[in-house]
């Protein structure tokens, strides 16, 4: 083999000894291995129990997400329906997939909340369920909770979240997160 | 019509039912036994639904088989835009036929007496008398050179559906086919060769007879005992000439699409793949016969049981030629459930890892084992 160049080595090459270079008593374990998973599956099944980690799936139904998930956003109320958005672009700036927009409205007769967003949109096209737009947020104004949003479509562009979808879709009760957020307009 | 000539046809259409429904049954039990193996459910939809009813019979998805038969049988025989018409077509003939041949010298049972399953004074018992027959095909006493024989030919097959699809991985998957076929077929002889020299016989039935005899103290003298390296030999060598994992070079689905079937579809394709599992079959049936004692049920004589305590136990003859047709057959089933549980445990081989362990390793451990069997042989007669 001239003209090739030497196998580079690695720091945790394999070594093996006579045992493993004989090969037969590998195999015997490895069929070991799948054998035993093989016959406590099967007992599972011939005693009546289900010897799967896979699901019947239209009969049987999955457990729930986990109540941590984080599946679709939701943009948080004021009780008088209000997003608590300020339209500060945190969430947009942070987000690693780009897949926020916000466009602002000024109304300086609200003294207290004089910015606010009027366009606020998320591309689901494109979103990665980071969360780090949830973390980024001083307001508390967008959330993440357990359910998914209804992905599936065939265009591209009906996967965009508008605004009053982000305050409608009704989430799910989080006894740890209370919602709307008890505590009233800031 | 002749007795023999009702007999021997009624063991072709066993022999020929039995492997074909072994067959169809190994698709399910590797479809099954994979899942469970890997902690999933496996194949479960497919159904007959009872007509007239809402009852649905799932079987476990034992009707998954049929419906890919059905499927495959039904597809348009779609070919490649040039190709080799004869070779084409006869490829998967010549790569299913002979491992069907194979199985016809191949003992599934003992020794029937048909006059002696009817009553004994009805016209079946006078039409066939006293006649006995060994439950095979051919009664060959070459049985062995013909099993090697004619499975040296299945490889013609798959050359010639390599070579006539006009398609590079089909081209390369028969190359290694062929390869692969020659480094094994020669261990594989060596190590039935030692086997041979130990029974002293090429007939397959005297084989079995042999493996009756007890070795020491309630083991009989089954190959597996008096030649576990021949045992080894034999099983490898058989499922690298299956060509199956982790010996599946030929067809190799992730690099070679499907090897030398790629440009094959419905029935075609069918055939290659029934012919695989068809060979399980023969695989086991061949391991059975040659290493565990074929169809012998243990203690079970001609006339029933002898028990190693000195009590016999009369069973009827019918009895017991069925008992050792189950025998066989279940010692097959399990043989073959073994090739599956390896085919679905081992990584594939790389070619040139192929090669060493073909030529450098199993060869010479087969010729070694060979003069020592000879040695033995003659020393201690």
């Amino acid at each position: 083999m001239s003209g090739r160049a030497p196998r580079k080595k690695y720091w945790n090459e394999p070594r093996l000894g006579a045992w493993e270079r004989s090969y037969l008593p590998e195999i015997l374990r490895g069929l070991k291995i799948t054998g035993g998973v093989f016959l406590s599956n099967m007992w599972k099944w011939v005693t009546f129990r289900k010897g799967a980690l896979t699901a019947y799936y239209p009969e049987e139904v999955r457990a729930d997400y986990s109540p941590n998930n984080r599946g679709r956003h939701v943009l948080t109320q004021r009780p008088d329906g209000a997003v608590q958005c300020v339209a500060c672009n945190m969430c947009a700036t942070v987000c690693p997939a780009y897949c926020i927009e916000i466009e602002a409205a000024a109304d300086f007769d609200d003294t207290v909340h004089p910015k606010s967003p009027v366009r606020f949109e998320i591309d689901y096209s494109r979103c990665i369920f980071c969360g780090y737009c949830v973390e980024a947020c001083p307001e508390d104004a967008i959330r993440m909770v357990k359910d998914t949003p209804d992905l599936p479509s065939f265009e591209r562009d009906r996967l965009w979240a508008p605004i009053d979808l982000l305050k409608n879709w009704r989430p799910t009760k989080d006894p740890r997160k209370p919602y709307p957020p008890t505590g009233g307009a800031r | 019509m002749s007795p023999d000539l009702v007999v021997r046809s009624a063991f072709i259409v066993y022999v020929l039912g039995f492997l074909l429904t072994m067959a169809t049954i190994f698709t399910w039990v590797e479809r099954k036994q994979s899942a469970v193996m890997s902690d999933r459910i496996g194949a479960n939809r497919a159904y007959l639904r009872l007509p007239f009813t809402q009852i649905r019979i799932v079987a476990w998805g034992l009707f998954h088989g049929v419906a890919d038969g059905l499927k495959m049988i039904f597809k348009e025989n779609f070919t490649p835009a040039v190709y080799d018409r004869v070779g084409w077509l006869l490829a998967p003939w010549l790569a299913s036929v002979p491992v069907l041949l194979v199985f016809a010298v191949v003992p599934f049972g003992g020794t029937v007496q048909p006059g002696h399953l009817f009553a004994p004074d009805g016209a079946a018992a006078a039409f066939f008398g006293d006649r006995a027959y060994a439950m095979r095909i051919a009664d060959l006493d070459a049985g062995l050179l013909f099993v090697l024989a004619i499975s040296g030919i299945g490889i013609l097959g798959t050359m010639l559906a390599g070579w006539s699809s006009n398609n590079k991985f089909s081209m390369l998957g028969a190359a290694r086919a062929a390869s692969q076929m020659i480094s094994y077929e020669l261990a594989m002889g060596l190590a039935l060769i030692a086997m041979v020299i130990t029974c002293g016989s090429l007939d397959l039935d005297a084989i079995v007879q042999w493996q009756r005899e007890p070795l020491a103290g309630p083991l009989p003298s089954w190959g597996l005992f008096v030649q576990p390296v021949a045992f080894l030999l034999f099983l490898t060598a058989s499922i690298a000439e299956n060509k199956r994992v982790p010996f599946d070079l030929p067809e190799c689905e992730s690099e070679l699409v499907s090897g030398y079937f790629t440009e094959y579809g419905a029935m075609k394709m069918g055939l290659f793949l029934l012919s695989e599992f068809i060979e399980i079959v023969v695989i086991a049936a061949l391991v059975v016969t040659l290493f565990l004692g074929g169809y012998a049920v243990p203690w079970l004589g001609p006339d029933g049981f002898a028990l190693p305590g000195g009590g016999t136990w009369h069973v009827s003859h019918g009895t017991v030629v069925l008992l050792q047709m189950l025998a066989f057959t279940g010692k097959v089933f399990v043989v073959g459930a073994f090739q599956i549980l390896v085919r679905w445990t081992l990584p594939r081989f790389r070619y040139d890892q192929l090669m060493t362990l073909g030529w450098k390793i199993l060869l010479p451990i087969a010729a070694v084992n060979l003069v020592i069997t000879v040695v033995v042989r003659w020393w201690f007669g």
